[in-house]
């Protein structure tokens, strides 16, 4: 069953754009985009997911570093989650993507681990990591959602014959901060709202990011608009480090005096996206910041949502973890 | 008593070895020739081999060859298989690929075809005993284990009736006939003197054993003898073991084992994997290396027994335990398994000392990793069940958790089981009282309940029990004529430092310098002695008294060499500083090295050219080969023993728990032992420490459940089984010993590896009850979507007895 062997493939290091865009194209669906490794090499090594040629990105420099701007800041997609967690321009501005990053799996993996790495996981549903030939394998049938499906970690939205969620604890901050994401072919550079990037099983099943071959993510652009907002990020997972979140929550709130003006909030685990809450984000809008207004934005944060048989708790959870970010932000 | 060495901190032997990186494990060794080999191993939980296709694999450029369940000495069921043509859990070993390197070996496999049919299979035996449910294997469901006696163990069909099921009430366990039982006292009177009765129906999770090591092996064949390089918790303990599963005598089997990277159970004996480089070696001519990936360490690592079990205990109105009956289905794997169920049931009559007693049971087959001892076999899924319903008991008789366990707690006059043996010694009251007082206990509980905003402080306590050691193997010592005292110790190298701190016993007992003292081990060419492996909490008890006979033989034969050669009778001489003196005349002496000298020369039993008659035949082979080096002490254990050896530990535990997110956090532990005398306190603090983080895994983070729908493991890497992290875990932590001799042991001592975890996991799961207002899950691992659910008063996913559930 188990394989746990690294097999051998064609590895390229590019160092420069063009040269990546080049390969890329000389092996369309063949090519692997390879940042940190931290997703990919599982895959390798389980011969789970079998490239034609790994393309290394790691020799690129204009893709790596945290850069000031006059819109605010951009960070380029190679940059590692260590490096973003201790940077000062994000803990200055953005501490809100400071602590998701330094809340992503263990320090080992955030060594190397980068940003766009973190936003282009593939889905960690366990079946579909084992090599099981569900829908998102290509295949037509999910494990996960069945009356015997172990699926406590999956999601209870937006389900689309895969049930799975979206990993990441960085993804729901650049959604919180409105973040875009710079993406580039060899043809051209399109810009698309951190919202937009993720996409859920109804769009594609097989993919969890608006990102087609012979694409990179170059950087992340964060607006100045949400700078040194009150920010709460949280994230459960069952252990405190070296774990992915049964559910997480990040907020920018814009306070004036004690009355909360504008706020953007959202989360994962609990959908095939990063989840915004604009339910909840309605609801809070104006309303002063008290432990009524945040029973409120509990009340409505589960709202729609659809367990599976062993998820049940995401709803008091995710209900507990909005109550938390406007009470405790 | 006031010992010179023992009781003090030293640094074992092997530690720089490990520090630096020199110590080598079973991969790290290469020899000319060796090429590596790969299993191919089951997708399937239960399946036959209809054919295999290879040809297309053995065709490819470095492959060397291949061995299936053809070229090995099959095993009769349920025992575990060393190939399979008929794997029964998903990861079993089919065949293995050996090849100029393991990626050629992995590509060859990926190019094997076979074809399979698939069989029923069973990941929850309740379903198996259901009329017409599954069996795990094709012969039955129910093991008999056979467990220590010279008959195999056996499987057979057992159902229970569809009536047994229908009988009992939603969420209760059925009851239905058993295949072991025992009961003494009177049970009904018990329960009807009793002011108050629980009864409830648990289930405890199955765990992975997460050695940091995988069980990687080397072996070829040289000079008509096999050699093998193995990860194991034993040496001269193997040698047998290892000899059945290769088919040649011990005495042709060079077995190396200097380190071990942790086995907590599943490496206590040799196991099949171990020995396909042997079979494979013999096949090719080829020195061949076995490396075992850490995701296979998942699927053929074996495992702990889980149970879904039932209990009924009665308790008089100042929290005396009067009666219990417990039914216990264990949960036992895909092959003979362990009698996890003694651990538990024994456990309990132990640590709750009831009147009566009833214990029925049921060893159920699944198609899922073979099951073998994990620390506290038994007794910690005892802990982990049964301290929680004695806080539930002391809520509702409104006692002191602390005064519910004294009252019920053993001392030395304690009767085990049903054969109500006796015990050597046992201090947990102490070990209580001890910890009440570290830990403040009487102010920490004010603190308990006290909330601050969604946190909720909770402070616990638990004990855990484990029997802690064995008796009758061998010591061999030598005094060599450099003056130095060599201790030839067959006992293993868990990683516990315990075979040094045991052979520290000899040399306390022969007054030496320990600088002077070497340590021979770890491979069978050093001369070693028949002693037991490092499992069951055993060394201190066992191997102190080993050497000490050994050394006591060399003591005796040193004194009648003195008086030999200065007059005198052997008791008119004393030891001291290296040499044998005369007591009335202190100049009158010999040094060591010069009586070592004068064994040679004397040869006959003084420098082990003869030796007992009782020891061990591989005892016998050790002294052979050191026979004429020096004076040799040699003797089997013939001490007094009568009972069970019994090691305790008292577990406190200080939490904070969030009510909204289902995290806590350990504010503090303290773990207090009745492990007998200290023998090296740095090593017990790591044991008691270490051991409750392994506790805290078992109680709260740790997963191994298998898909009912395709009896995948969900769980086959480190980060999806989820041992604790450092980050779970306090970062200092507290730990005391009650230190009260054993009387059984000539130093005092007794083992406690095993119930320091039980001491951890039980508190902690007590702990988050508590926290809750008293919410008694009856399972574990007790997981934040649980106390999420509990905290916000929300039925659970699971149903009841269900297992598997995340
Ligand atoms: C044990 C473990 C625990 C983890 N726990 C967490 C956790 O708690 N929270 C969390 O958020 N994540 C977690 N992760 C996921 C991990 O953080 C991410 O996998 C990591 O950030 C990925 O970054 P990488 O650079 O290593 O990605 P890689 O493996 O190099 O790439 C991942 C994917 O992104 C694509 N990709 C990478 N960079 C680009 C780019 N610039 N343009 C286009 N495509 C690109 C790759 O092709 C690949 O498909 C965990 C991973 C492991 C193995
Ligand atoms: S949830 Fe999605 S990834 Fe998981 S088994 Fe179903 S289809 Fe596959």
């Amino acid at each position: 069953m188990s394989r746990d062997m690294m097999p051998h493939f064609e590895l390229i290091q590019p160092s420069d754009m063009d040269n990546a865009f080049e390969v890329l194209e000389r092996y369309g669906e063949g090519a692997w985009k390879l940042a940190g490794g931290q997703d990919s090499y599982d895959w390798f090594k389980d011969r789970v997911k079998r490239p034609q040629a790994v393309v290394d990105l790691n020799g690129i420099e204009e893709l790596k570093g945290i850069r000031e701007t006059p819109e605010g800041v951009e960070i380029g997609a190679l940059t590692t989650l260590a490096e973003i967690a201790e940077s000062d321009l994000i803990t200055g501005s953005f501490s809100l993507l400071a602590q998701a990053a330094s809340r992503v799996a263990s320090p080992q993996i955030r060594n190397v681990g980068t940003i766009g790495g973190n936003v282009c996981q593939d889905a960690r549903c366990w079946y579909y990591r084992a090599g099981m030939d569900c829908y998102r394998a290509g295949g037509n049938t999910c494990y996960a959602d069945t009356p015997e499906g172990m699926n406590r970690e999956h999601c209870i939205y937006g389900a689309d014959r895969c049930v799975a969620v979206s990993p990441s604890d960085t993804a729901p901050v650049l959604v919180a901060l409105d973040a875009s994401m710079v993406i580039r072919n060899s043809a051209r550079e399109r810009i698309v709202a951190a919202q937009d990037f993720f996409i859920g099983p109804d769009v594609n099943i097989e993919r969890m990011t608006v990102l087609e071959p012979g694409e990179i993510l170059t950087a992340i652009r964060i607006p100045s608009t949400w700078a040194g907002s009150t920010f709460y990020f949280e994230k459960v997972a069952d252990r405190n480090v070296w774990d992915f979140p049964l559910v997480n929550i990040a907020a920018a709130i814009k306070m004036s005096g004690n009355t909360i003006e504008d706020i953007r909030i959202a989360c994962a685990g609990v959908e095939c996206v990063p989840r915004r809450l604009t339910v909840v984000e309605d609801v809070v809008r104006g309303s002063s910041r008290d432990e009524e207004t945040a029973d409120l934005a509990a009340s409505s944060a589960a709202r729609g949502a659809i367990p599976l048989n062993f998820n049940h708790f995401k709803i008091p959870l995710l209900e507990n973890l909005v109550r938390r970010a406007i009470r405790d932000s | 008593m006031a010992y010179t060495l023992l009781g003090k901190d030293f640094t074992p032997p092997d530690i720089r070895a490990k520090v630096t990186g020199e110590a080598k494990y079973a991969e790290d060794f290469r020899v000319d020739g060796m090429v590596f080999a790969r299993l191919l191993t089951s997708p399937m939980p239960h399946a036959r081999v209809r054919s295999i296709d290879a040809s297309e694999a053995l065709a490819m450029h470095g492959v060397i060859g291949i061995l299936t369940a053809d070229d090995v000495p099959a095993k009769a069921s349920p025992q575990q298989t060393i190939l399979t043509n008929e794997p029964v859990f998903v990861g079993d070993p089919i065949l293995a690929v050996a090849a100029e390197s393991e990626t050629i070996a992995q590509d060859a496999i990926d190019k094997i075809k076979i074809d399979f049919e698939l069989l029923p299979f069973c990941v929850d035996p309740l379903e198996s005993l259901y009329p017409g449910g599954p069996n795990a294997r094709t012969e039955g469901n129910s093991v008999t284990l056979n467990f220590g006696q010279p008959i195999p163990p056996e499987v057979n069909e057992k159902k229970w009736t569809a009536r047994d099921f229908a009988a009992v009430e939603e969420g209760h366990l059925p009851t239905g006939e058993p295949t072991v039982q025992w009961e003494y006292g009177d049970l009904d009177t018990g329960f009807e003197d009793a002011a108050l009765v629980l009864e409830e129906s648990f289930v405890v999770a199955s765990n992975s054993h997460h050695s940091m090591e995988p069980r990687s092996a080397l072996s070829y064949w040289e000079n008509g003898k096999c050699h093998v390089f193995g990860s194991l918790q034993s040496q001269s303990f193997a040698m047998n073991t290892l000899s059945g599963l290769i088919g040649i005598p011990p005495e042709d089997i060079v077995f190396v084992a200097e380190f071990c990277g942790g086995g907590f159970g599943s490496k206590g004996n040799p196991y099949p994997s171990m020995v396909i480089p042997a079979h494979f070696s013999k096949k090719i001519n080829r020195p061949v290396m076995l490396r075992i990936s850490r995701a296979e360490e998942y699927y053929l690592g074996h495992a702990r027994s889980g149970f879904q079990g039932r209990t009924k205990i009665g308790f008089r109105e100042d929290g005396k335990v009067t009666s219990i009956d417990l039914y216990l289905v264990q949960e036992n794997g895909s092959a003979t398994g362990f009698p996890d169920i003694n651990g538990f049931s024994e456990g309990a009559s132990l640590v709750y000392t009831p009147e009566a007693m009833r214990l029925r049971g049921i060893f159920v087959s699944t198609n899922t990793p073979p099951r073998l001892a994990q620390r506290g076999p038994g007794q910690n899924q005892m802990a982990v069940t049964f301290e929680p319903l004695m806080d539930r008991a002391a809520k509702e008789l409104s006692i002191d958790r602390l005064a519910i366990r004294q009252i019920n707690a053993p001392t030395g006059d304690a009767l085990v089981g049903a054969g109500r043996e006796p015990v050597t010694s046992a201090h947990p009251r102490e070990a209580l009282a001890k910890g009440a007082e570290q830990f403040n206990w009487v102010e920490r509980v004010k603190n308990d309940g006290q909330r601050n905003g969604s946190k909720v402080r909770s402070v616990a306590v638990a004990t855990a029990f484990h029997p802690a050691g064995f008796n009758g193997f061998d010591g061999l010592v030598v005094i060599t004529p450099d003056g130095k005292l060599n201790v030839h110790t067959g006992v293993g190298n868990l990683g516990t430092y315990s075979y040094a701190s045991t052979s520290r016993v000899a040399a306390e007992v022969l007054k030496y310098d320990w600088e002077n003292c070497v340590i021979h081990r770890g491979d069978s060419r050093k001369h070693l002695p028949f002693n037991i492996g490092q499992f069951g909490s055993n060394t201190s008890f066992t191997m102190t008294r080993t050497n000490f006979v050994a050394a006591t033989d060399a003591m005796d034969k040193i004194k009648e060499i003195a008086a030999m050669d200065m007059g005198g009778d052997p008791e008119d001489y004393d030891i001291g500083e290296e040499k044998v003196f005369s007591i009335s005349d202190p100049t009158q002496s010999m040094t060591y090295a010069e009586v070592a000298q004068r064994a040679i020369e004397l040869g006959g039993k003084y420098s082990g050219i003869e030796g007992p008659e009782d020891i061990n035949p591989i005892t016998k082979g050790g002294l052979a080969g050191i026979a004429g080096t020096g004076l040799v002490g040699v003797a089997k254990d013939k001490l007094e023993k009568h009972g069970l050896v019994p090691a305790f530990c008292a577990g406190f535990i200080d939490i904070e728990l969030d009510t909204e997110t289902g995290k806590y956090e350990i504010l503090d532990y303290l773990g207090v032992v009745d492990c007998g005398t200290v023998l090296h306190p740095q090593s017990l603090a790591t044991q008691i420490k270490g051991g409750a983080v392994m506790g805290f895994g078992m109680a709260a983070t740790e997963k191994l459940v298998y898909d009912p729908q395709s009896g995948l493991p969900a769980n086959v890497g480190l980060y999806q089984a989820k041992p604790p992290s450092y980050l779970d875990v306090p970062s200092t932590m507290g730990w005391a010993a009650v230190d009260e001799p054993d009387p059984q042991n000539p130093v005092g001592a007794k083992g406690v590896g095993e119930p320091v975890m039980g001491g951890g996991a039980a508190s902690l799961i007590c702990a988050i009850s508590n926290a809750l207002d008293g919410h008694y899950f009856m399972r574990n691992p007790i997981t934040p979507d649980m106390i999420v659910n509990a905290a916000a008063g929300r039925p659970q996913s699971y149903k009841p007895l269900q297992v598997n559930n995340q």
